[in-house]
């Protein structure tokens, strides 16, 4: 077992900071460290992106990101994307207009993917939507409703904004 | 009753907010107080003798608390048989781990329990292991003939179930005389469940209970409690089993699998409670497959291209421990093969095959072959009879004017539609726009092709252990009601339709009914989701339940307002009496009257408000659909592109259409992956070779087609007028992509007779068809 470290980063707002193993991947910090069990792991290894976070912002894999690389930074995860009167945001929203989940599994990831998309391109095409999403795995839903709600929140944002 | 309706309504599901805001909980998120964690040392040969299995250096690592192998576990093994197949049901040998020899890659060995799952990781590595390797049986061609090397010499045959196809001189004499007979042999290629949730389990043996806990990630949480009761000898009322939220199971968190035994008996071992999360390439190696089917088939046509008859051969490819029985659907192929046709004789015979290789679980339709070959085998006699596919189909499918229909198995279909839905998909994707589009794109050098799969399938199969459903409906003193079923949701709303049914039967606010579900002893005996049944024995054992409690309000409202039951009425949630709305009476004010001011009940009436009802629908419950896709044969990479998918789908009265549609389209692309992208490959010594998501190809948001649905409504001989819907978007896409592809590629001469249908075995078709 190698030397442990210690780790510090903003989650959802919040400082959280543990002493961790190097190998320690950054899910398992956030799922077992900080409890935050809303980011699911459906694969380890980088391909079903169920374990979606946003890392300063971008959407990362939490099973190919180390915890000590994450030091210093900032991370949303599921449970920071809805408002704070315990409401859905408009991502969340959509999905649940369009049926976009079925077991829930990696609705998580999608709806973090979806939320970065639209923060780094407020008005993508059905193009952008699948080649944005094509790295998250669904086995319930055949993708309609997923696509579906995409292109509603992106259509709310648009009317927000309008 | 309420003035809207719920049922028939695409309202928005009650499981989504908490799943949305990342406050689901499946099993890998639950610590029980002094949990540890189990990792398992899996054999990489696929068929070999044990020569050396030392534990010692990994007993001895940090963090583990025990490393068990075969001879610590398997004397523990009492019974390995589920409900859903049967005591007599003939099954593999009994051992959890494997003890003197191995019998596929992936096989349990070992279970390390530890402090963390890491350090079990670290102290499996540590576990030395020999095997000296024997011929691996893959092909179940190969092994079925095999008498020298058994995959399980216990069995004494390769072949665990053997069916031959009963002489028939009838049928014979229909071929003998049939102007057309089209043969075909059909592979249809291994492929899997893979829920995005792997599977997963805690077990807690609680010392101070006496009772053993199980929270398991499936669809069945009753299975799991009995087996488990059979297992270690226990009785079943001692064990509690819990399924939380599930991501997902489609067959594969039916049964309960070896290495989930292991970790049970390491609790009950230990005294702890240990858990085990799967990781993928376990999934994908270790925990079953699906399909694997080689199917012989011939038809019979008179002149005019009418079906007269047709048979079989299924082969199925069961692995070496398939989950359950021999895992074969062979019994329900047979029966079901004549499908949507009128069909004067039928034969079958069928084989069931273990190899060296993943055993075979169900998975969403496992008898899918019913449709799979026959549909194939259509396309194949159109092109030889020189027939256009749809017109083919038309000469025989079953219409309106034949039923009640009395299939060659002796099977009634009373009320399905699949000339219906052959018209009706035929019209939404324009078949005959698309011949003539294809004809100029054929013209242009253009590869294009439509498929047509008609599919009649048998949802709710309702026999023995999976027969019946249970409900308990409760109203508590407040007025809030809570029912309670033995299902296990695994993503198919559950909770949500049938508080829809409750809503509209007790007259009240969807929002003041919860579904209690998932938890052993607090709901009846039930069988779970599986088989396309929760719609027919959930909804309709939860419209039952509400009439009876319904009645019981009335009851209670009437003697309290001196009225009969008769001119009484339910709305939101409030009894009145009919054209009096001030002589009414709230759910709350009769809650109280039968929980706390009994003494006022009408005479001999039995206090409060608890009912219950078990219900028994019939055995098989027919639904029916027709898919039609189009798709574009890139010749130089060979590549599929799917251009348009259409569906036209009679599961009666959708208590949900948006949920109906949801379990189409998740069908559909598990179809159209299986045929086009999914392949749980091996190579000729049994190693697997696609153990991770690089190698076997979900697909994406990027590959799938918007996939569109029509409806059609016939009756269904239940209170909801209810058919099954969750398996026939996985049963009928296979053909239609199938047949589509095998459509683009006619004119070059290829001749298509198995799956997958990836970018290399297109071109290989090609070039077979002597096109470099």
């Amino acid at each position: 077992m190698a030397d442990e470290m210690q780790v510090e980063m903003t989650v959802n707002g919040e400082v959280r900071s543990a002493t961790v193993e190097p190998r320690r991947t950054l899910a398992d910090f956030l799922r077992e460290d900080c409890g935050l069990t809303g980011t699911h792991l459906g694969c380890e290894h980088g391909v079903c992106g169920a374990c979606t976070v946003l890392l300063e912002g971008q959407a990362v894999r939490s099973c190919l990101v180390f915890a000590v690389q994450a030091d210093g930074c900032g991370v949303r995860t599921i449970e920071g994307l809805s408002p704070s009167d315990g409401s859905l945001s408009g991502v969340q929203e959509a999905f649940r207009t369009e049926h976009a989940l079925q077991c829930g599994f990696c609705t998580p990831g999608f709806v973090v993917a979806v939320t970065a998309l639209l923060e780094a391109n407020p008005d993508p095409d059905d193009e952008e939507i699948r080649d944005a999403l094509s790295g998250n795995l669904c086995r319930c839903t055949g993708y309609q409703g997923i696509l579906a709600a995409a292109g509603r929140a992106a259509g709310s944002r648009r009317g927000v904004q309008a | 009753m309420t003035a809207a309706r719920l049922v028939g309504q695409s309202i928005a599901r009650r499981e989504d907010p908490r799943l949305l805001a990342g406050r689901g909980r499946y099993v890998a998120d639950i610590t029980v107080p002094g949990m540890l964690h189990a990792a398992f040392v899996r054999s990489d040969i696929a068929r070999g003798t044990i020569l050396r299995l030392d534990v010692t250096e990994a007993r001895s690592a940090p963090g583990v608390h025990a490393v068990y192998t075969a001879a610590e576990l398997n004397p523990m093994v009492h019974e390995t048989w589920w409900y859903m197949a049967g005591r007599d049901a003939t099954y593999p040998p009994r051992f959890c781990l494997a003890e003197a020899d191995v019998r596929f890659v992936g096989e349990p060995v070992a279970i390390v329990v530890a402090e963390s799952r890491a350090l079990a990781e670290d102290a499996a590595e540590l576990v030395e292991l020999d095997i000296e390797p024997l011929t691996a049986l893959v092909d179940p061609d190969v092994a079925r003939a095999d008498t020298v090397n058994l995959v399980h010499p216990e069995i004494g045959t390769n072949c665990p179930q053997v069916m031959p196809a009963p002489d028939d001189p009838e049928l014979d004499a229909i071929f003998a005389r049939a102007a057309h007979t089209v043969t075909a042999r059909f592979t249809q290629h291994r492929y899997a469940a893979v829920p995005m949730e792997t599977r997963g389990i805690i077990a807690h043996w609680d010392r101070y209970g006496e009772q053993l806990v199980i929270w398991a990630g499936t669809q069945s949480a009753h299975e799991v409690r009995g087996f488990y009761a059979r297992l270690l000898g226990l009785p079943e009322n001692n064990i509690r089993v819990f399924s939380p939220d599930v991501g997902g199971g489609f067959g594969l968190k039916v049964m309960t699998m070896r290495d989930e035994w292991a970790v049970v008996m390491s609790s009950v071992r230990l005294g702890v409670p240990v858990k085990w999360i799967e990781d993928r390439r376990e999934n994908l190696i270790a925990s079953a497959h699906g399909r694997d089917d080689l199917m012989g088939l011939e038809a019979a046509f008179d002149a005019d291209g009418v079906l007269l008859a047709l048979r079989a051969d299924h082969v199925e490819n069961v692995g070496a421990y398939p989950y359950a029985g021999t895992a074969s659907a062979g019994a329900l192929v047979g029966m079901c093969l004549s499908g949507p046709y009128r069909v004067g004789r039928t034969g079958y015979g069928n084989t069931a095959v273990y190899t060296n290789t993943l055993g075979r679980a169900p998975y969403r339709g496992p008898f899918l072959m019913e449709t799979v070959g026959p549909e194939q085998l259509m396309d194949v006699a159109a092109r030889q009879l020189g027939l256009d596919p749809l017109e083919l189909r038309r000469r025989s499918v079953i219409t309106d004017t034949d039923l009640p229909y009395t299939l060659p198995s002796g099977l009634v279909y009373d009320s399905v539609t699949p000339a219906e839905t052959l018209e009706q998909a035929a019209k939404v994707i324009d078949y005959e726009g698309f011949r003539r589009e294809q004809s100029a794109a054929r013209d242009a050098g253009r590869l294009t092709g439509i498929g047509i799969s008609l599919c009649v399938e048998p949802s709710a199969i309702s026999f023995g252990a999976l027969g019946t459903e249970a409900a308990v409906l409760r109203m508590e003193p407040s007025g809030k009601v809570n029912l309670v079923l033995g299902s296990s949701d695994t993503g198919m709303s559950v909770a949500t339709t049938t508080a829809q049914v409750v809503a509209d039967q007790l007259g009240c606010a969807i929002e003041d009914i919860t579904v209690t579900q998932g938890d052993t002893t607090l709901t009846p005996y039930g069988g779970g989701t599986q088989g396309s049944r929760s719609a027919v024995l959930y909804g309709n054992v939860a419209v039952l339940v509400a009439g009876k409690l319904r009645a019981k309000l009335l009851a209670i409202a009437a003697h309290a307002l001196e009225v009969s039951p008769d001119d009484l009425e339910i709305s939101s949630g409030s009894v009145s009496v009919k054209g009096d709305a001030l002589a009414a009476l709230p759910f709350s004010s009769i809650a109280e009257l039968a929980l706390v001011g009994h003494d006022l009940l009408p005479p001999g009436m039995e206090p409060g408000l608890e009912v219950s009802h078990r219900f028994k629908p019939l055995p098989i419950t027919f639904c029916n659909a027709c898919h039609m896709c189009t798709v574009e044969v890139d010749r130089e990479s060979g590549l599929v592109k799917i251009l348009r998918y259409v569906v036209s789908e009679d599961c009666g009265v959708m208590i949900n259409p948006k949920i109906v549609e949801g379990q189409i389209f998740g069908g559909v692309l598990q179809g159209i992956g299986g045929v086009l992208y999914e392949h749980a490959a091996y190579d000729d010594a049994g190693n697997p070779l696609a153990s991770t998501f690089v190698d076997y190809l979900v697909p994406t948001a990027a590959e799938a087609p918007v996939i569109e649905c029509a409806h059609i409504a016939s009756g269904a001989a239940n209170p909801l007028g209810v058919k099954g819907v969750g398996e026939g978007g996985a049963v009928a896409s296979p053909a239609a992509v199938f047949n589509a592809v095998a459509d683009a590629l006619a004119p070059l001469g290829v001749e298509l007779r198995s799956t997958p249908l990836g970018p290399g075995q297109i071109l290989a078709a090609i070039e077979a068809a002597g096109w470099s």
